[in-house]
């Protein structure tokens, strides 16, 4: 076949058509922009909604559970010998939530090259007082520089510096919603009451915000020493061990082999957080169902105008088969002039959704909940334009495909009697 | 290599639309190399449906068909294709040349679809091909700008461009007045005399058809002399 011939036919007859032949790519070209601004778009809100969780939760967090041993001391006793025993009430051992060995566990996961990062924390059960009204809190001590690299702690401090939580002592970061109840400012002294009932003061250097109201009421950050001390534990005194992975997908997996290896609780992502994977498949579901529905209509005008063209040109299809140019040939022709309006159609419509999706991604968009979002969220993944790219060559070869063979079938004995 | 370039072996044709009618009964005939022939008969007889069955374009009849020697009976569409390519030249009562494309480049058409020579080569060929037919002036026009007598002669050159082995016309100079149905003729013929190339055309012109080689008479879908 000759490529440069069939190329040339096809051109002539797409010339003599210009205008329907532009009309029908911009079709393409518009279908192609929208359907890639949607998906950038769509994809952004995914990003953000999912991040709001998911980059805030370790993919896998170790911690240890009270609950009663599963092995009471009577067993002993009664191993071997014909015996049952059957006791009420059992309750747990007077032991604290803390993870045993917490600094070889932690080396150790370090080591893994399947991880990207440690963060422990101490979890503190408190009051805030206001004067002699208590509010439910709990504090976490966290090691700022961990937690800022793993899960962005800075972007949720929306006023005072974070690390003044390391370079000041008995300091806290408030939650937004637990400051606004109590009333105070950046440098005001707040006191807490702990479990055991000491009455501790610290000074207020920050006020974080994740978006969520129930956390933000009841959630603060202190640094980890500052925790233990709280609690008047040593400095090993760890009760969650955060841990986040290269690739998501194996938390379920390790989860379970560090429960095994380290005799811990451990529990991973996926199970704490099921619901969100739902949501982002069908809003990603939506976006590419409008695309493609736009696609095909845009596919419908390609087919209308091949018809007429074919139409139009029959007695120059006559004419080529009359001098040797097969069906196939004839099909190609028109197969050509489908993929030309597909692909500069496409092309545009690519840099289009690209020009459109930028001009979104500068409208203002802010809300209280969302303190590091200015603008609308767009994901470029250059994956939505492969693919938008694909499915307008693919769309404009289905639509040219019917009519080339229509063409190809144009018996030439009954045009030239036509005349 | 045969004398023999074409070849009709008891070709019959029917049409089914609106009833069963026999177009075509037993046609036999054989054409020589450099024969410039003419098949005249009455209007409906038959000749151009025997054409479109001679040119490979018609598939739908019973009997044999053999192009320089081979049958093309069991040939597939795309094979045929290539016969009329390579083998075949036709020029129709009316011109069919591609407005969209110069005089040039409609002579040249068939001669890239051949593919044997490089586009330079087709492009002179084209020119020489012209210049045979006295409008190589016309060359970068499109044929749209031509007359009636030019555009016949454009339609003989993209016959002449890949040395067919046989050039078929339906009625050709039909359309033409006489002056320019006189010099299709002399073009014919001097394709005939001096390059020795095998003509079959069907005319309605009788003083044309005795001017040739020899005269193949029909009647009733049927051969009455073949002289
Ligand atoms: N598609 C068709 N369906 C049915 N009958 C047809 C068809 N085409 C032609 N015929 C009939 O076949 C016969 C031969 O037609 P054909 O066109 O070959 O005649 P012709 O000899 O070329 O006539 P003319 O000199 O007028 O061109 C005619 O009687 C015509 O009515
Ligand atoms: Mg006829």
């Amino acid at each position: 076949m000759n490529l440069k011939l069939i190329g040339d036919v096809a051109m002539s007859l797409l010339a003599a058509r210009l205008k329907q032949t532009l009309v029908a790519a911009i079709g393409v070209t518009f279908s192609i922009t929208m359907f890639i601004a949607l998906l950038s778009f769509m994809s952004g809100l995914n990003d953000l909604l999912d991040g709001l969780i998911l980059n805030r939760t370790p993919h896998i967090r170790l911690y240890n559970e009270i609950k009663q041993s599963e092995h009471q001391p009577i067993a002993l006793y009664s191993k071997g010998i014909r015996q049952y025993n059957f006791i009420s009430s059992v309750k747990p051992a007077n032991e604290k939530p803390q993870i045993r060995n917490s600094g070889a566990i932690i080396d150790a996961i370090k080591k893994d090259s399947r991880v990207s990062g440690v963060a422990p924390k101490v979890v503190v059960q408190v009051f805030y007082n206001i004067g002699t009204i208590n509010l439910n809190g709990i504090i976490n001590g966290i090691d700022v520089g961990a937690e800022n690299r793993l899960f962005s702690f800075q972007n949720y401090v929306v006023a005072g510096n974070y690390m003044d939580l390391q370079n000041i002592p008995n300091s806290i970061i408030l939650g937004i919603g637990a400051a606004e109840t109590m009333l105070v400012d950046l440098g005001d002294i707040i006191q807490i009451t702990t479990a055991k009932g000491d009455h501790v003061q610290l000074k207020v250097v920050g006020f974080f915000q994740s978006g969520i109201l129930d956390i933000d009421k009841v959630q603060s950050y202190t640094s980890l020493a500052t925790a233990q001390k709280i609690l008047g534990e040593s400095n090993s005194y760890i009760t969650d061990i955060q841990v986040k992975l290269h690739d998501l997908l194996l938390a379920p997996a390790m989860a379970k082999e560090y429960n095994q290896l380290f005799s811990v609780e451990a529990t991973d992502i996926q199970t704490a957080n099921s619901q969100f994977e739902t949501g982002s498949f069908i809003r990603t579901l939506i976006s590419y169902a409008v695309g493609i529905t736009l696609l095909i209509v845009a596919g419908f005008g390609i087919y209308n105008i091949l018809n007429m063209m074919i139409y139009e040109k029959m007695d120059g299809i006559a004419i080529l088969k009359a001098t040797g140019f097969s069906g196939g040939d004839v099909k190609w022709v028109f197969v050509t002039i489908a993929l030309t309006i597909g692909f500069f159609g496409g092309l545009l419509g690519l840099l289009f959704g690209f020009v459109l999706s930028a001009i979104i991604g500068q409208v203002p968009f802010e809300t209280a909940s969302l303190p590091t979002v200015k603008t609308y969220p767009i994901n470029y993944s250059p994956t939505f334009y492969v693919i938008g790219g694909v499915f307008s060559i693919v769309t404009t070869y289905l639509a040219g495909y019917f009519p080339a063979r229509k063409a190809s079938k144009i018996d030439p004995v009954i045009i030239i009697r036509g005349k | 290599m045969t004398d023999t370039v074409l070849e009709a072996v008891h070709i019959n044709k029917y049409f089914h639309d609106p009833v069963k009618v026999k177009v075509l009964t037993d046609v036999e005939f054989s054409l020589s190399r450099g024969e410039f022939t003419s098949i005249i008969g009455k209007s409906g007889c038959g000749k151009s449906t025997l054409l479109y069955i001679l040119s490979t374009m018609d598939t739908d009849y019973e009997g044999d068909l053999k192009i320089d020697g081979i049958s093309m009976r069991h040939k597939k569409e795309s094979e045929l294709a290539r016969v009329r390519n390579e083998k075949i030249g036709f020029v129709f009562q009316f011109h069919y040349l591609l407005n969209e494309f110069s005089v040039l480049r409609n002579v040249m058409l068939p001669g890239e679809k051949l593919s044997k020579r490089t586009t330079k080569e087709i492009e002179s060929i084209a020119y020489e091909k012209l210049k045979i037919l006295g409008i190589e002036k016309e060359a970068l026009k499109r044929p749209n700008q031509l007359s009636g007598g030019q555009k016949q002669r454009v339609a003989i050159a993209r016959a002449l461009i890949n040395d067919p082995l046989i050039i078929m016309g339906d009625e050709p100079t039909g359309n033409l007045d006489k002056k320019n149905s006189e010099m299709v003729f002399d073009i014919f013929r001097e394709l005939a005399e001096v390059y020795h190339q095998s003509l079959l055309i069907v005319t309605h012109d009788n003083e044309f058809a005795h001017r040739t080689h020899r005269i193949i008479e029909m009647e009733d879908g049927r051969i009455v002399s073949k002289a």
